[in-house]
């Protein structure tokens, strides 16, 4: 983007594309079986976040980039989210012997 | 970056259309594997997006951190639970996917109409653009200096937490009272697939003298 002229993309084509992300992903959350797909799902909506924060960041804070500054410990955050999640998804296959969301219900009262 | 408007659009384009397919398929593919590649093909089109943005060092470590390390985690924990299983049909699935698409179009429809509605403070500063590494650089040792150190501390938190949920305890004999386990109680059978081999290859053992 040069300085001089507008962008020619606008702020909002960015928030709707992460709009459609993030909901992809909660509907993934929400309607998945498989306990991998469902942690794909979160990564998903992690993603929309971030972009979110890298718009706002070039269009309405172009010269603090504090909005960068956030999305790189988002993505500090997400990387040791996976890393977790996908040790207890290994220690839930090893006792239960599935993956299967619907299996998993050892809080339910 | 200075590029022209035209060949800026066409990029948006293709780099949206990409990321909107790819995670409609990362979602509904019904084979998991595909979903998990496609999965790192969204992680490089939000780092397209990044680049659009005048964003090089958080698409770098887009690329490094996503597609390197966290889409490889994805695909070594679907090899290790890599189980074929028949899923048990649960009554009112279609009811609960109809009624939870619903809830997901109303949260969107909600999310566009503030994209649109809210009046933002258009055109803001002049975005600095290739600069934007150096002053990464300084909010990281000045104002931001505390998160970052303690992003280092999750993170080993996260690693000796990792470790520590997917070690695999075998012990040959009981803690307490001294005795000699059976360690199939503690490691349990974990493919039949393994469980087939070894039944095929007992009777080839008997035949050998």
């Amino acid at each position: 983007m040069s300085p001089d002229l507008p962008s020619p993309i606008p702020l909002q084509a960015y928030l709707v594309l992460a709009a459609i992300l993030f909901c992809t992903g909660v509907w993934g959350l929400i309607n998945s079986r498989n306990a991998v797909r469902v942690l794909m799902s979160i990564e998903l909506m992690l993603n929309a976040v971030n972009i979110n924060l890298m718009a706002f960041s070039t269009y309405l804070d172009g010269q603090l980039i504090r909005g960068q500054v956030f999305t790189i410990f988002v993505i500090t955050v997400a990387a040791a989210e996976a890393a977790v999640g996908l040790a207890i998804l290994l220690s839930l296959y090893r006792n239960r012997e599935t993956v299967d969301m619907e299996r998993f219900n050892l809080l339910r009262w | 970056m200075t590029i022209a408007s035209t060949t800026q659009q066409i990029c948006f384009l293709v780099l949206s259309a990409t990321l909107v397919f790819g995670s409609l398929g990362v979602v509904l593919l019904p084979n998991i594997v595909y979903s998990a590649f496609l999965l790192g093909g969204v992680f490089l089109s939000v780092a397209g997006l990044y680049l659009m943005l005048n964003a090089s060092f958080v698409a770098a470590a887009q690329v490094l951190v996503y597609v390197g390390a966290v889409n490889v985690l994805i695909l070594f924990a679907i090899m290790l639970v890599n189980k074929q299983e028949t899923l048990a049909a649960i009554p009112g699935l279609l009811l609960r996917r109809i009624l939870s698409g619903a809830v997901c179009a109303g949260l969107f429809l909600l999310l566009v109409r503030v994209a649109f509605t809210t009046d933002w403070a258009l055109p803001g500063p002049t975005p600095i653009g290739d600069e934007a590494t150096i002053r990464i650089g300084e909010h990281l040792f000045s104002d931001y200096l505390l998160p970052f150190e303690l992003a280092s501390v999750l993170l080993l938190m996260a690693m000796i937490g990792a470790i520590v949920l997917a070690r695999r305890d075998v012990f040959s004999s009981d803690v307490i009272t001294g005795e000699p386990v059976d360690q199939g109680l503690i490691e349990k059978s974990r493919t039949p697939l393994l469980l087939d081999t070894n039944d095929q290859k007992r009777p080839m053992l008997e035949n050998t003298p």
